[in-house]
């Protein structure tokens, strides 16, 4: 693999190396997809501050940076205990870990419910499964974003998370990715795909951890589909490491009555950005995405989200908040966009900040775009600091101030992660945001 | 005052254009009939009250833009050297660029050199000394449109400089305001006569480089307003320019500049109407406003082009760059709009809060209906200490109108205590049309606190019952909403003008619902 010495920066070296990858008895169809993606990121260039979706995240590091990709399994299989911190090992959960892009058996936990199948992409391309025939690339293969295209273009390994009709297993699914420093900039496309038939209940929980200090990318792509009256409740945990970069792109696309509940944290990585984008095919569909997002240093924190209103009687929350310190920096969209036919649209969004440090930068950006008119759509933004009043409040009890702008600092970052229902998960983070911002750390 | 009995001066300025709906509202037609027959039958029928032509000779340059065009438009105007090379710089600039297509309109391709920049009614006499030697046939005009220029009607109280196409007709009020040592007389005059302010100020706030259609206005702009308030002086009357677009094929490129020096405080008041054509026209104005320590500037504007008929056929492209600097400690600029008219409307009013202490407002009722596509909103720009600026904008969509709002909060490093509030609310009548918003906030201190508020909804069918429950037909119900939904930013306007838009908007949306 290290002939592949070539540089992202570079889109025909990019596909050069694509073109030198050894035969991996790919069936024709994703070699097709292969090839498309390929074709796309020919025609298709990286963005840059005049993209309005992307004015304010810069990507130079990431495609100057000598990031290759992998495209084969390493010949020495990884460590497993290197995942064991990140892991949840709880009976009943189902556990998929993937080390450097590609999935490790003897890390994961397999399903033992009846009916959900949850298999890496690898192993179901290999046994001729139907499912990402059929949907990969439905919903991403359309984006115009370059990176997406690239995932495509290499797609190797990931996840295939299929619940069928009626399935209500309580345990969640954990998707665990980790990073270490066995290939030196190395660059990961994983590609998931998660379909719930109709009525399907199911909670996944999708993470990102970095164990190197050392530069990498990770440039994730997951489809996710749910049937008439699915519901589907999505936890993203992003802990990559200080020099990790992570773009990833969600795309879902609701039936009738589906239901989906996403809450995506921001803990670490040097440039990470998330788009997630949501299609509400289905009349009655319910959506609702939640964020946190904690920043510190130099990091950029990009959230991108849509909410595309394409039926009638849909139900839309975003709810992202932020805590930014040092010099970091955030970026917010919000997306809403309610079709003509799309009547009776109940939409809300709210993006609030807080600033701890002066040279901290954020850039909100709830856009509204509606041509129904029977339609309730709010959103909001706020940005500030904790209230002197609040703080004075703490200090005249014989608190400290630093103390008080913890406790407040927590209390902010906390209201997001109290609507977690996963308790091995909420307690994981609300640990997480005590130990970070508290005073005697 | 006798002003109230008196026809105000802009009371005109602000009648509304209707739209012929009548056959859309079918559903409410029992109820209608309830109300006065013939009131209703009026207002329906009722068009575009201002689009009539005035048969005036005119003077006009040949069609096309290049730098001949530009010398002649100077040499006309009897110009110095200095201004010539300014609007010669940013012709060369406007030619490097290309048009920005950001916004959210759509238009077809417009031929910059199918226009013509310059057209002014023919004069007998070089210098006019009194409003005797002006063309009956001009006064008949702003005569028709309710702005009195002649003596015995000038008891209104509102001091206005009426423009005309490419020129300025008259200016009332001089001599009083004169007293008081404040300027207030065309741009040409104040070029003439006071060369170093308007060559101290000119492009200070909006630099010809800073947009197309700025560049395109410092390059052939023919006329506007100029206004200086000197030291601590409260204007003892409001102060208010009038533009007519009467030629046609010709484009319309004023410039206002408002000078505030300390301590001074004035209220300036805007209207405008064109005829009805086929055609799209041009305007491309551009104002702006500099405020010094303590000054307080409240600029309101009534713009009610042609905004094209149900069918979209013709109507002003309005493509505006309007910005106020509170260069002053505790300086104040106020922008309140109500934007009825235009087929296209490009426009931002912005204050840059440069002063300590200083403050921005910006309140906006943009209605489209018809065709008509507006892309409004404002900049705030946060640079001095304990700045503060609010945002109101209320905007409403009818029939196939299209209403954009795109603001941008922006908090610089060194704005302590920076303070924002913004709400943009939307009304959507109907099912084609389209409302969006487009907010940006950049905040570069963390003491800043900048809230954002935005809704978007129809009339609800609760108000509608508890209205008709209480004997209150659908129409009045709904101008009722609209009215409590505006009355934020009628609040800000002066009086007169706050009643006429209300019926404005009343009558403009008469027949949407349904």
């Amino acid at each position: 693999m290290t002939e592949v010495a070539e540089r992202l920066s570079d889109k025909e070296t990019f596909l050069d190396a694509l073109s030198k990858r050894v035969e991996d008895h790919a069936p024709g169809w994703l070699r097709q997809l292969r090839d498309s993606g390929a074709r796309r990121v020919e025609t298709l260039s990286f963005p840059t501050h005049k993209d309005e979706e992307w004015r304010f995240t810069d990507v130079k590091p990431i495609v100057r940076a000598a990031f290759e990709p992998s495209l084969r399994p390493p010949r020495e299989a990884p460590d497993p205990a290197l995942a064991a911190p990140h892991r949840f090992n709880l009976p009943g959960w189902t556990e998929l870990v993937f080390i450097d892009g590609f999935f490790v058996p003897g890390a994961s936990q397999l399903p033992d419910a009846d009916g959900l199948r949850v298999t890496s992409l690898a192993e179901t391309v290999r046994t001729g499964g139907a499912l990402p025939r059929t949907h990969l690339d439905a919903l991403a293969g359309s984006s115009g974003n370059i990176f997406n295209a690239m995932n495509s273009a290499c797609l190797v390994d990931g996840a295939v998370v299929h619940a069928p009709r009626g399935y209500a297993g309580a345990a969640p699914v954990h998707l665990l990715y980790i990073t270490t420093d066995r290939q030196e900039n190395g660059a990961a496309h994983p590609r998931n795909l998660i379909v719930l038939d109709e009525t399907a209940e199911l909670t996944l929980i999708e993470s990102y951890a970095g164990l190197t200090d050392a530069p990498y990318f990770n440039n994730a792509v997951t489809e996710i589909v749910l049937g008439d009256a699915a519901v589907l409740k999505r936890y993203k945990v992003l802990h990559e490491g200080p020099r990790g970069y992570h773009l990833s792109s969600a795309h879902v696309e609701q039936h009738a009555n589906s239901v989906f509940r996403s809450f995506s944290a921001f803990l670490g990585g040097k440039i990470a950005r998330n788009e997630l984008k949501t299609r509400l095919a289905g009349e009655g569909a319910d959506v609702s995405l939640a964020g946190l997002y904690l920043a510190e240093g130099d990091q950029v924190i990009d959230n991108a989200t849509g909410i595309e209103h394409a039926s009638p009687h849909c139900t839309s929350r975003i709810r992202y908040k932020g805590v930014l310190g040092d010099t970091s920096h955030a970026v917010f969209s919000g997306a809403v966009h309610v079709h003509r036919d799309a009547q009776k649209t109940d939409s809300n969004q709210l993006n609030s900040n807080l600033l701890l440090s002066d040279a901290a930068a954020i850039d909100t950006r709830p856009i509204l775009q509606i041509f129904a008119d029977d339609v309730k759509c709010t959103h909001g933004a706020t940005v500030g600091q904790p209230p002197r009043e609040q703080i004075f409040y703490f200090q005249s009890r014989g608190i400290s101030e630093a103390m008080a702008r913890a406790i407040l600092t927590c209390g902010f970052a906390g209201e997001v992660v109290d609507d977690i229902s996963v308790e091995p998960l909420r307690t994981r983070l609300h640990d997480y945001i005590y130990n970070r911002y508290s005073p005697q750390k | 005052m006798t002003q109230a009995k008196e026809p105000s001066a802009t009371d005109e300025t602000m009648t509304p254009e209707t739209t012929d709906n009548a056959a859309e509202s079918h559903e409410y037609t029992g109820t209608r009939i309830e109300r006065s027959n013939r009131e209703i039958a009026e207002l329906a029928n009722r068009t575009y009250q201002h689009g009539w032509v005035t048969d005036i000779e005119m003077e006009t340059v040949p069609h096309g833009l290049n730098e001949d065009v530009i010398r002649l438009i100077s040499a006309k105007k009897g110009e110095p050297a200095w201004l010539l090379e300014w609007r010669l710089k940013a012709f060369r600039h406007w030619q490097a660029m290309t048009e920005p297509r950001w916004a959210n309109v759509r238009y077809p391709e417009i031929d910059y050199q199918a226009q013509r920049y310059y057209a002014a009614p023919k004069r007998t006499s070089k210098e006019l000394n009194s409003l005797d030697e002006v063309d009956r046939e001009l006064l008949n005009t702003f005569e028709k449109l309710g702005i009195p220029l002649e003596e015995q009607k000038r008891l209104s109280g509102v001091a206005v400089d009426a423009v005309f196409d490419s020129v300025s007709v008259a200016t009332t009020h001089q001599d009083i305001l004169a007293r008081k040592g404040i300027i207030f007389c065309s741009f040409s005059e104040a070029v003439k006569n006071h060369p170093d302010l308007v060559r101290h100020y000119l492009g200070s706030v909006v630099p010809y480089t800073d947009n197309f259609f700025a560049a395109l206005n410092s390059a052939v702009f023919s006329d506007g307003s100029f206004c200086y308030i000197p030291k601590g002086v409260r204007c003892p009357m409001d102060l208010s320019t009038y533009f007519r677009i009467n030629a046609a094929d010709t484009g319309q490129f004023e410039r206002t500049l408002i000078v505030a020096e300390a301590g001074a405080f004035v209220n300036y008041l805007e209207g405008c109407t064109a005829p009805m054509r086929d055609e799209n026209q041009l305007h491309a104005a551009v104002v702006e406003l500099v405020a010094l320590d303590n000054a307080t500037i409240n600029y309101s504007t009534v713009q009610n082009w042609f905004s094209g008929d149900e069918q979209g056929r013709g109507g002003i492209f309005n493509f505006v760059t309007k910005r106020g600097k509170c260069l002053g400690r505790n300086s104040r600029i106020s922008w309140t709009q109500v934007e009825t008219g235009s087929a296209i409307t490009w426009k931002y009013p912005s204050c840059i809060l440069q002063g300590d202490n200083s403050v921005g407002e910006f309140y906006s009722v943009a209605l489209s209906t018809n065709y008509q596509q507006a892309d409004t909103g404002t900049k705030m720009i946060h640079l001095g200490k304990n700045t503060s600026s609010t945002v109101i904008s209320k905007t409403i969509s009818a029939a196939h109108g299209n209403n954009s709002y795109r603001g941008m909060i922006k908090v610089m490093p060194r704005a302590e205590n920076a303070r924002n509030y913004t709400q943009c609310d939307s009304l959507l009548i109907g099912n084609q049309c389209g409302a969006h918003t487009f907010p940006l906030i950049e905040v570069r201190n963390k003491t800043a606190r900048v809230e954002h508020e935005a809704s978007t909804s129809k009339i609800s069918e609760d108000q509608l019952f508890y209205c008709k429950q209480r004997g209150i037909g659908p129409e009045d119900a709904i101008s009722m909403v609209i009215n409590g939904f505006c009355k934020e930013v009628f609040d800000h306007l002066p009086m007169e003008f706050a009643v006429e838009a209300t019926k404005l908007l009343g009558v403009s949306l008469e027949g949407s619902v349904g």
